[in-house]
Order: C-alpha cells, then structure tokens, then sequence
C-alpha cells in the first residue's frame, strides 16, 4: 500500500497548466469583475453614508414596521461611531458585486437543476464540493490567478455563496404542485410558458429564501476574502487578530454582525410575504 | 386519411373515437407491448420486465355534447386514461381520435393548438396558481393563447358571471372557500370555450352538499351550450347522477361502457356486478328498509276528487320535485301525477286528480327484496312507491337512494 494517488499533484499541474495556457482569458475575466466591483463601490461611496442609513431605515419600516427602522437607524449610528462607516461601504458592494454574480449563475442552473433530473445529478456534487472544500484552498489559487484585491475575494465569494441559491431555486422549481403544472400543460403551455407563468411564480417563495442565503454566505465569506486583500470590515477583524486586539476584533465583528442582521431581516421579509400570499 | 380513420369515423356522433389505446409506464415499453400483444398478462410483464401497464386497450367512443363518466377504484388507470386524451401522459400505443384527428400523432404545435383552443381540463386538486388573481386565474388560458388583457379578462368575465364569481374577480384563490375555488377551475376551462373538457375528479375534493351544487351548476352550464364533458369519478352517485354515459374501468382495462340503466340491467361482469350490486346485500334487504319519506304525496280528497291541482303544482314546485304520490283517504297509493300530467288537467271542467295519474305506476310491497327492486327501479320513470302489509303508503325508493343504500352496504 505505499502507492498514493498523485490527486494533489494532479490538481497542483493543472492549475500551473491553466495560469500559462489561459491566453489571458483569466486576466480578462479578472478585469471585467474588477471594473464592476468596482463600479458597484464606488458609487455607494458617493452616497454619504448617511443617507445610505436612512435607505436602510426607510427599508426597514416599509418592509418591517418602526421597531425595525429604529434598529436599524441605530445600528447605523453605532457604525458610524465606531469608526467603520468607510469599511461597511466597502464590505457592503463586496456583498452585493458577490451576490449580483451569484444570482445570474445561480438562479438559471437552480432552474435547470429543477427541470432535469440528468442536470440536478451533475450539480449536486458540485455543489457540496464548493460549500464544505475549505475556503483557503481555493483563496490561495484565485489570488495567484486574479492577483491580490476585490476580484479573487469576490470569486471566491461566489463559490461559496452560489450552493443556496442553486439548492434552493431547485427545490422551489420541483416542489410545485404537479396538478399546477399539469394545467399550465393542459392550458396549452410551451416549456417557457410553464416556467415563466407557472413554475417561477409559484417558486418565489424558496426562490427568496435562497437569494436570503446567499447574500447571509456572501457576508460571512467576504470577511474572510480579506485576507487575500478584499477590503471592508474584513480588513478590520483580520488585523485585529493578527494584533491580538481583542477590543477591535469585537468592535468589527459587531459591525459584520449588525450588517448582518439588517440584509437577513430585509431581504428575508420578500420571502415571507410571498410565502403567505400563497 | 387511412383507411382506419376512415372506419373509426363511422359514428358520426363520436367526438372522440379512443382506439386500442394503452399506456405503459417504465423505460421498456416496447418489450411490454411486445409481451401483451402475445396475449400476456399484465401482472406476468410486471413481473418480468418491471413495466407498468396503467392502460390497457381501451377502446370506445364519446358522443357529441354528452357526460362521459370514467369510473373505477383508485389505480383503475382512470386518471392514467384522461391524460392520454390531451396527452398529459404520452400514449404507448393506439389512438385518441378528436374531431378526426389523431391527437396521439399530432405534431407539437397542432398539439398547444388544441390544447389552447378547443380541449380544456378541471383538476380534482383546482390547481389555480395562487400568484394569480380570480380573474387572471380564469384567462389564464387565453392569456397562454396570446389574447390580450382587455379582451380576455372581459371573456373570463363572463365566465366568472356564469358561474357566480364576478363579485370575486380580484380576489386571489387562496380568500375563497373549497368550492368556490373550484368554481374558478371551472371558469377557467370555460373560458377559452372547448368543445371538449376533461374533468379529473373535480368534485371529489369538495364536501357533500359542495359537490352536489358544483354538478348542479355544471348540468346549468350544459344546458345553455352543449360540451362533450370526459368525468373522471369514483362516486357512484356522481356518476349517475350526471353522466349520460359510464365506463368502468379495472386494473387500466375498460370493463364497461354503456347508460347507467344498460349497467345497471346487464353489468358485463362480477366487477362491475360488485361495483353496482354490493356483496349480495340486496338477498336480506328489502324495499321497506331502502324507502325514505322524501316524496311529496297529494291527498285525494273523497268529498271533492276534483281538488288539489295547483296545491299539488305548489308544492312540488316548493320541494323541487317532477313526481307526485296521490293517496286516498286511507294512505292507500292510487298511483303517481307529475307536473305535466297535472297541467294537463288543471282548469279543465269536469277532470279529476285521478284523471292526471301516470299509467302503469303501481306500489310495490315493503317485503320485495332489493334485487327485484332494482330492476323495477330501473324500469319505472318516477321513484318507486313502497306499501306495507296493510297497502299503506310507507315511503319511496328512488336510484339515488337505492344505489346509496347498496354502496354503504358493500362498504360495511
């Protein structure tokens, strides 16, 4: 038994393999989602911060009612306090580069995951493979790939983030009642109709408790992009540990934590209301 | 047209023409077919080829505008059977000929042609879609046709009227009752006004009293524009009391096809027998414990026998009955009047209520057994009278109450 499958050495070849024989299509794809990250923070950098409060209170009462807008103006200020009204900016376009990514792949493979039971097979195990495959191992690739910063934080955002979505959408998709589809066939459906008219609608409710996941992984994850030079509160938590600063590691890990709840409850109350409805 | 079109079209008042159709369920259906053509049976294919025959050469034919009630127990391949028809389920073999066309060769698009013109379907669990408002739920299949908002929420309209909905219009399924739901199912089978609807268990979800008024409203609907109706039910009442037509079906086989009258005097075999009889129940049960007092009886009365006509019109007219019973004085039946027999006379010098009695009606004693009783049942246009020893008038029988009598019987 001293024959050991080279599965490391195979990946470490294919990887050095893929970095010279890309012919820059990585480089390409890395400066595509840096411009749009980028894009993304700095024009949430041009809102003052205050007035990003007051979207997310304004938010808050609509969806929640006062008890929530007053947390969440709260919440704000104590940020703001802190000292990591800047970092939030930040940590927050991060969240939503890694998210807006995560939804345009997510939610089309969820669907096709449940339409096709072939497709769902193939998926699955891709889709445990990116959610338990420990973060660092596919950091350290993707920051040799893309170079330090945003672009191998966010990609590695979204392997983490994506499972949920692509889970949840499918389910949400096979879950609808079969008598239901079964009308929109009978009605006279083209496969696109019944998606569009009859199996989306009637998944919205799973479709956003997967968005909800995702954006929740999408904040724990960016915290620890920052290690490979990400940015946002991240930043903070990691030079804290680093330090041994117990008081600012807690002070940030409250920022993350705070941020946390506000995008959980808002974007979980789209998901709820739908479920009531039907 | 082939030649076999050609034949199968014989009956000119077929509107559907099924013809050994069969559907088997698993990856090998050829080698199922294979095997049944070689006249084995279907519990030897499951068991050796592990294919599921849920339809098996189904043949009949469904008249122009008439009720066809697909009845059988659960996993007759009555659901499996409906489905074939618009080819919710992909037929193996045979043909499901509509309007001379074969719908089981059809190409796609002539398929979401009829499926979106002229054949509509009612499902036993509703399954309106619950994003949706009444109204958008009932033209949802205009809508899937390509028809414009404003004409087609103004056809579902309508529709939503006839079936007394249009106050509801903007509210969504989920704020309705059970039958009101389904009252929606049915608008929206209406509404792209099908010459053909399939009806799967659409009332079996619903209570008693919901059900009954839902075939009432369905028989209203026939009656101001003639569908060919395909109702699939397991109750025996339903099937009755609706169809104009019944095919039973057992283990995916069609083991009848016939008037609930034609069944009922010659079931075709012991299934069907059981199906309609009970287990003999009807050898210890005899007409006096099946007659029920739900009949209206007019008193003829001795002093002045020309009297009664438009009391007697009132109040069948109030309980919502066509036949009466006219006793005398000593609760002896003298026989039975219906409406028309009693317009007939009414005003007219000289008439008396005997003169309105139908012919041939005559009471039967309470000690007849139920098997005779049936066939007399059967025979008789109006419920059955039932006397006792002493020629008093006991009650009366009438199909409904007889075959609920003999369901129960069987289920005991």
């Amino acid at each position: 038994m001293s024959y050991k499958i080279p599965i490391g050495e195979w990946v470490a070849a294919g990887v050095k393999w893929l970095e010279t024989n890309d012919h820059g299509l990585l480089d390409k794809l890395g400066s595509v989602i840096q411009t749009a990250t980028g894009a993304i923070e700095n024009g949430l950098m041009l809102i003052p911060f205050w007035l990003l409060a007051l979207v997310f209170v304004a938010i808050g009462y609509w969806r929640l009612g006062w008890k929530f807008a007053l947390f969440c103006a709260a919440s704000f200020l104590l940020i703001d306090n802190m000292g990591f009204a800047n970092q939030t900016v930040v940590t927050l376009a991060l969240i939503i580069s890694a998210t807006l990514i995560s939804l345009a792949l997510g939610i089309p493979l969820g669907i096709w995951a449940g339409r096709n039971d072939r497709a769902e097979a193939i998926i699955r195990p891709i889709l445990d493979f990116m959610q338990t495959m420990p973060a660092f191992v596919y950091l350290i690739p993707a920051a040799m790939f893309f170079g330090l910063g945003r672009v191998p934080g966010v990609i590695a955002t979204v392997i983490f983030a994506m499972p949920p979505v692509v889970r949840l959408t499918s389910l949400g998709i096979r879950q609808v009642n079969k008598e239901q589809v079964e009308a929109g066939i009978a009605f006279g459906c083209t496969p696109t109709q019944l998606l569009f008219k009859v199996q989306i609608p009637s998944a919205m409710a799973n479709l956003f408790a997967g968005i909800n996941q995702t954006i929740m992984m999408a904040l724990s994850m960016v915290i620890i992009a920052s290690m490979v030079g990400a940015g946002g509160l991240g930043n903070d938590v990691l030079s804290s540990i680093s330090r041994l600063d117990i008081g600012l590691g807690f002070e940030s890990g409250l920022g993350v934590v705070l941020l946390a709840i506000m995008l959980d409850r808002i974007t979980e109350s789209f998901g709820v209301k739908r479920a009531a409805k039907s | 047209m082939d030649d076999q079109q050609l034949n199968t079209a014989s009956n000119s008042e077929a509107k559907v023409v099924v013809k050994n159709l069969h559907k088997v369920f698993g990856n090998k259906p050829e080698l199922a077919m294979q095997m049944l053509n070689d006249g084995k049976h279907k519990d030897e294919v499951l068991k050796q080829t592990g294919q599921v025959v849920g339809v098996l050469d189904a043949s009949f034919e469904i008249n122009k505008g008439e009720i066809f009630v697909l009845m059988g127990l659960s996993g007759s391949g009555k659901s499996t059977l409906i489905r074939l028809l618009n080819r919710l389920i992909e037929p193996t073999a045979g043909s499901v000929i509509v309007d001379g066309e074969d719908v089981a060769q059809m190409s796609t698009e002539k398929l979401l042609n009829l499926r979106r013109k002229d054949m509509s379907m009612v499902f036993q669990s509703f399954a309106l879609l619950p994003h949706r408002s009444v109204i958008e739920n009932a033209a949802f299949g205009l809508e899937i046709a390509g028809v414009d908002v404003k004409e087609r929420e103004k056809r579902a309209m309508q529709v939503l009227e006839q079936v007394g909905l249009h106050t509801f219009a903007k509210h969504m399924p989920s704020q309705l009752s059970g039958g009101m739901q389904q009252r929606v199912g049915l608008a929206r089978a209406l509404t792209v006004n099908p010459s053909l609807m399939l009806m799967d268990e659409a009332f079996s979800a619903l209570d008693p009293l919901r059900r009954t008024e839902m075939q009432d409203v369905l028989m209203k609907l026939q009656q101001e524009q003639k569908r060919t109706i395909v109702f699939v039910s397991h109750d025996l009442d339903e099937a009755l009391r609706i169809g104009n037509r019944i095919c039973i079906m057992e283990g995916g086989r069609v083991v009848q096809v016939g008037t609930s009258d034609d069944i009922l005097q010659r079931p075709a075999d012991e299934y069907v027998k059981a199906f309609f009889n009970g287990v003999d129940t009807n050898k210890y049960l005899t007409a006096k414990d099946v007659a029920q007092k739900e009949q209206v009886t007019i008193f003829e009365r001795p002093d002045d026998p020309a009297a009664g006509f438009s009391a007697a019109l009132e109040r069948m007219r109030m309980y919502d009955r066509v036949y009466a019973f006219v006793l005398d004085d000593q609760h002896k039946v003298l026989g039975a009047v219906s409406a028309e027999s009693l317009m007939a006379c009414v005003n007219k010098r000289g008439k008396k209520l005997r003169d309105a009695l139908l012919p041939g009606i005559s009471a039967i004693p309470g000690s007849m057994p139920l098997n005779q009783v049936l066939q007399k049942v059967v025979e008789y246009p109006c419920p059955l009278p039932v006397v006792d020893d002493n020629g008093e008038y006991i009650g009366a029988i009438t199909k409904t109450v007889l075959l609920r009598k003999l369901c129960k019987e069987t289920k005991a």
